[in-house]
């Protein structure tokens, strides 16, 4: 496992920009995008994204908090969790 | 470059958002037995530096990991070493300075409760046990983060009937002295049968013999969890089914529990000790055993069928959980405390669950008698009876068994306790009104039972 590794999930209506506003926040924060999927789920957008935060210079507290306020700001949930959970959960 | 699957991400989101999934406590067990000296001011002052040192960053670290994996970590707890054992040492007994100086220290570390005010005196007692109990009612008036327990019997000693008697009146006194917040005090007094010394949920944790210097151990929870999986399985699945899929649900609240102390554990620098796999209720709706009895198929706890959807529960949670951990100790099961299960006080209120059938939950539950609220003027020696009942079933049965009572101070059946927050709110359900006096004051012990002839 590699706590290195985050899952952000964002949810709520489809709109213009929430990838790029997501984005923009991770390249600031020298977050490495290494997969990105996006679906409608019962006429709710939905879109998972998996990061590397190894190379940031910033803290998991501080791009989670920087991030929580994009999701405000897009009027959608979002969740930062680190990606060990769903591993732990879902592995036998 | 890694992997990941959208379907578990939204199930895992789903159980903390919608089921209310959390961890429901950390809690580091530390020991106390370098802190015993003649003086009881030293004795004092030793036990508040040992905390301080070891839990000075419990609650900074527990929030760090709460916030990584977004996942609730309700409460952040300590348990200590007996305390009778150590305030023994003294020349001249002050257990209620003792409690004040825990109390004072779970304040100033930010846990929630702090347990360990306790006596093992199952066989007999020492002078210090008994200074300890007979302190109880004063120090849990005094303190309000102090938790105590007592442990009466076991399966190898035998039930300790004096020590019985004497906590019947501790009970009534304890409440009588909390009335002004419905007798607040018997809710964090506990008698135990069989009691594991790693438990780390409250009121019955304390640090055991047995135990090393300190560990981190954990509490998980998720009855919503468990009853939204039961309530999204076709009614007709049959038991072998629902078992599977009370496993598999157990399995995932076990390894995240696991995760979460493991990293703790490590950021403390401490040896992470056991996982309780308990289904703790709260009062919250829908995180409620009671609501999984009713998933299963009853029409509410306490129907004919109960004791069995229970047994099956606890058994399926122990079998799914010992998966995802190393070590797996604690309570482990399924709690059915009263006042803190939404579920239960409604079957409560409404007269469908009574004593003699939560009695009867006790022998296949992972406790025992757990936040029942009974009418005030209960006599001590009826407590006593319950008490000696719960016992005797755990003594037998070679489980852990528990009484947790509060007889109301001026309230009788069918008014309520209010207690708030996770102790909930309790309706005060009858008794059996017949006399116990001359049974329970026979005093002595009730011999160790034989271990063949197992009918």
């Amino acid at each position: 496992m590699d706590e290195n590794k985050i899952i952000v999930t964002i949810s709520g209506k489809d709109g213009i920009g929430i990838v790029a506003e997501i984005a923009t926040v991770l390249a600031k924060y020298g977050v490495n995008i290494e997969d990105i999927r996006q679906t409608i789920m019962q006429g709710c957008f939905m879109m998972f994204l998996l990061g590397d935060i190894s190379k940031s210079k910033y803290t998991f507290k501080e791009i989670k908090e920087s991030l929580t306020q994009s999701g405000t700001k897009l009027g959608m949930e979002i969740w930062i969790q680190k990606k060990e959970i769903f591993d732990k959960m879902h592995t036998i | 470059m890694s992997f990941f699957n959208e379907k578990s991400i939204i199930e895992t989101i789903n159980m903390i958002k919608v089921h209310n999934l959390d961890i429901r406590t950390v809690t580091l067990s530390l020991s106390l037995r370098d802190c015993c000296s003649e003086n009881v001011k030293d004795v004092g002052g030793k036990i508040y530096n040992k905390i301080i040192k070891y839990a000075k960053n419990l609650y900074k670290y527990a929030s760090e990991i709460e916030d990584e994996y977004s996942i609730p970590i309700i409460n952040k707890r300590i348990a200590v070493t007996p305390i009778s054992i150590i305030g023994e040492s003294c020349k001249e007994y002050d257990y209620i300075y003792l409690a004040k100086v825990l109390d004072e220290v779970a304040k100033e570390v930010n846990v929630n409760f702090i347990g360990g005010f306790s006596a093992l005196v199952e066989k007999g007692c020492t002078k210090g046990d008994l200074a300890l109990i007979e302190s109880i009612p004063e120090a849990l008036k005094q303190t309000s983060r102090v938790c105590s327990s007592i442990n009466l019997a076991s399966t190898k000693a035998g039930i300790n009937m004096d020590a019985i008697k004497k906590m019947g009146e501790i009970i009534k006194e304890t409440a009588n002295l909390t009335a002004d917040e419905d007798g607040i005090g018997a809710a964090k007094l506990v008698c135990f049968c069989n009691v594991p010394g790693d438990n780390p949920f409250m009121a019955g944790a304390f640090h055991g013999y047995g135990e090393r210097e300190c560990a981190l151990n954990i509490g998980v929870s998720g009855p919503g969890v468990v009853r939204a999986a039961v309530e999204n399985l076709p009614k007709n699945a049959d038991f072998g089914e629902l078992a599977n899929k009370i496993k598999q649900i157990a399995f995932k609240i076990t390894s995240t529990g696991e995760l979460a102390g493991r990293r703790i554990a490590e950021k403390m620098g401490i040896p992470f000790g056991i996982i309780d796999l308990s289904l703790a209720p709260t009062p919250a709706i829908g995180d409620s055993v009671a609501g999984i009895f009713q998933a299963m198929g009853l029409e509410h706890a306490g129907a004919h069928g109960t004791t069995a959807a229970l047994a099956m529960l606890n058994d399926a949670v122990k079998k799914g959980g010992i998966m995802a951990s190393s070590y797996v100790g604690g309570l482990s099961g399924a709690f059915i405390p009263v006042s803190e299960d939404a579920g239960m006080i409604e079957a409560a209120q409404k007269g469908v669950l009574t004593f003699d059938k939560l009695e009867a939950m006790t022998c296949v539950c992972s406790v025992g008698l757990d936040m029942i609220a009974i009418p005030g003027d209960t006599p001590a020696s009826t407590i006593s009876g319950m008490i000696a009942d719960e016992m005797a079933i755990g003594m037998i049965n070679k489980k852990t068994t528990a009484v947790r009572v509060i007889p109301v101070p001026n309230k009788s059946v069918g008014e309520r306790a209010i207690y708030g927050g996770l102790l909930g709110e309790a309706p005060i359900i009858p008794i059996n009104k017949l006399s116990s006096e001359v049974f329970i004051n026979r005093g002595g012990r009730i011999p160790a039972p034989i271990h063949s002839l197992n009918n």
